[in-house]
């Protein structure tokens, strides 16, 4: 197997993997990035989408709604504040995350309004990907 | 002197007290265990988030752009105390060392000719300052219905310690709260949340490429970490309150166990002189006759 990197994701609530990767998908504030061994250290502000990390057990993703990645040439910590495996992520769940963001959306004025819409934007996109209905909520 | 029954009594009441304090004993125990899985579990992202920080801190901390929650508002004219304390008693002295701690500072800040806002998080602290910093207190975040401290309920109260200093409330904001140590040993401590400290002699982390920029991250981190901090320190206190409550019952139970001993021997003495008594009274009435 090619060079790995550290791939860890953390909630506040506890470590949900720590493995080794050869590569990270990583849905960044200002566009999506992949993350591999050696990559300059990097620091950047995500917005809800798809994490997906290729490991020796293949590929496996998770959906996050925010939060930071810190990425040096040895590792990927994602710190995120709410994240489920994709494969495990239901409709309520799904419900549940858009509605807190449309709620803040709702609630946010001037710039900052821009920037929730947007994030409501990713959230609908994150659930065309994986096939959930986005209407409800 | 008591009679036989008193006694009798007596002990067999020590007896379900000592049946009560065993049983919140164990389930402290299990509690206890509980509580510290959570707060282990929780260490990993908070020790990041305070890395990360620190190293932003570090960098943004002289600049004119620094984030209000880094720089400060400029004054330290009003100081609010976040006193975190559990909602039931029962544990010893958890709730009043956290209380103590928290009116020595606040006689402190207040000889200093400062403004003192308090903000309370459980019941027990709430009842304790009521008694002679009621003036003072302007809110309070009941946690009695939540049976697990999740990362929402510190979301809830940052959120709302934040709105207060986006509303010019006050200018620094302090934590109270107990560091778990042992079973036997919590320490009472205080933590500055806002605006955040820059931690001295810390390099900078320069090497870091930033997107967006550095002050944006900032921006959007130290809200998480105030959160997150608040989470910590939630977590801490819980594991704290069970291993305060159990020693306290354990305690308890020894000295009901004691009580019980000491009331047995004098209920077996008084029940042997009733006897003896009885005994003579026989004997010198058959000898008189």
């Amino acid at each position: 197997m090619a060079e790995t990197l550290q791939f860890d994701l953390v909630s506040p609530e506890r470590m949900l993997t720590s493995v080794a990767a050869t590569e990270v998908q990583i849905p960044g504030a200002e566009g999506d990035f992949t993350a591999m061994p050696g990559h300059a250290p990097f620091l950047s502000t995500l917005r809800p989408g798809i994490v997906s990390a290729v490991t020796d057990q293949g590929e496996v993703k998770y959906v996050v709604t925010g939060g930071f990645a810190e990425v040096t040439a040895q590792s990927v910590s994602l710190l995120a504040e709410r994240s489920v495996p994709a494969s495990e992520l239901t409709q309520p769940t799904y419900d549940e995350m858009l509605a807190d963001l449309r709620k803040a959306a709702g609630e946010a004025t001037g710039d900052s309004a821009d920037s929730a819409g947007k994030l409501v934007n990713d959230m609908v996109a994150v659930g065309h990907q994986l096939g959930l209905n986005t209407a409800a909520a | 002197m008591p009679s036989l029954k008193d006694l009798k009594n007596r002990i067999n009441s020590v007896k379900s007290t000592r049946k009560i304090t065993k049983a919140m004993q164990m389930v402290a125990a299990a509690k206890l265990r509980r509580a510290q899985d959570a707060a282990e579990a929780a260490r990993p992202y908070a020790a990041r988030m305070e890395a990360v920080v620190n190293g932003l801190a570090t960098s943004v901390a002289g600049s004119d752009t620094a984030p209000r929650l880094l720089a400060g508002t400029g004054a330290d004219k009003v100081h609010l105390l976040v006193v975190m304390t559990a909602e039931r008693g029962l544990c010893g002295g958890f709730n009043s060392s956290i209380v103590k701690l928290a009116r020595i500072r606040a006689a402190e800040l207040l000889a200093q000719g400062k403004t003192v806002k308090i903000l309370t998080v459980g019941k027990k602290g709430r009842e304790q300052l009521r008694r002679d910093l009621s003036a003072h207190l302007v809110g309070h975040v009941d946690l009695s219905e939540v049976k697990r401290v999740g990362y929402v309920n510190a979301l809830t109260i940052a959120t709302d310690v934040l709105k207060r200093f986006d509303e010019g409330e006050f200018d620094v904001a302090t934590l109270f709260y107990n560091r778990f140590q042992s079973v036997i040993s919590q320490i009472p401590t205080t933590q500055q949340i806002i605006p955040a400290p820059v931690p001295e002699g810390a390099e900078a982390s320069t090497l870091y490429d930033y997107e967006p920029s550095e002050e944006a991250i900032l921006e959007d981190l130290l809200p998480r970490s105030v959160a997150t901090q608040i989470f910590t320190a939630l977590l801490e206190n819980g594991a704290s309150e069970q291993g305060a409550r159990m020693s306290a019952m354990d305690n308890a139970t020894r000295n009901a166990g004691d009580m019980i001993d000491r009331l047995t021997i004098v209920y077996n003495r008084s029940r042997q002189a009733a006897i003896t008594k009885e005994l003579i009274e026989i004997i010198s009435g058959a000898e008189a006759l």
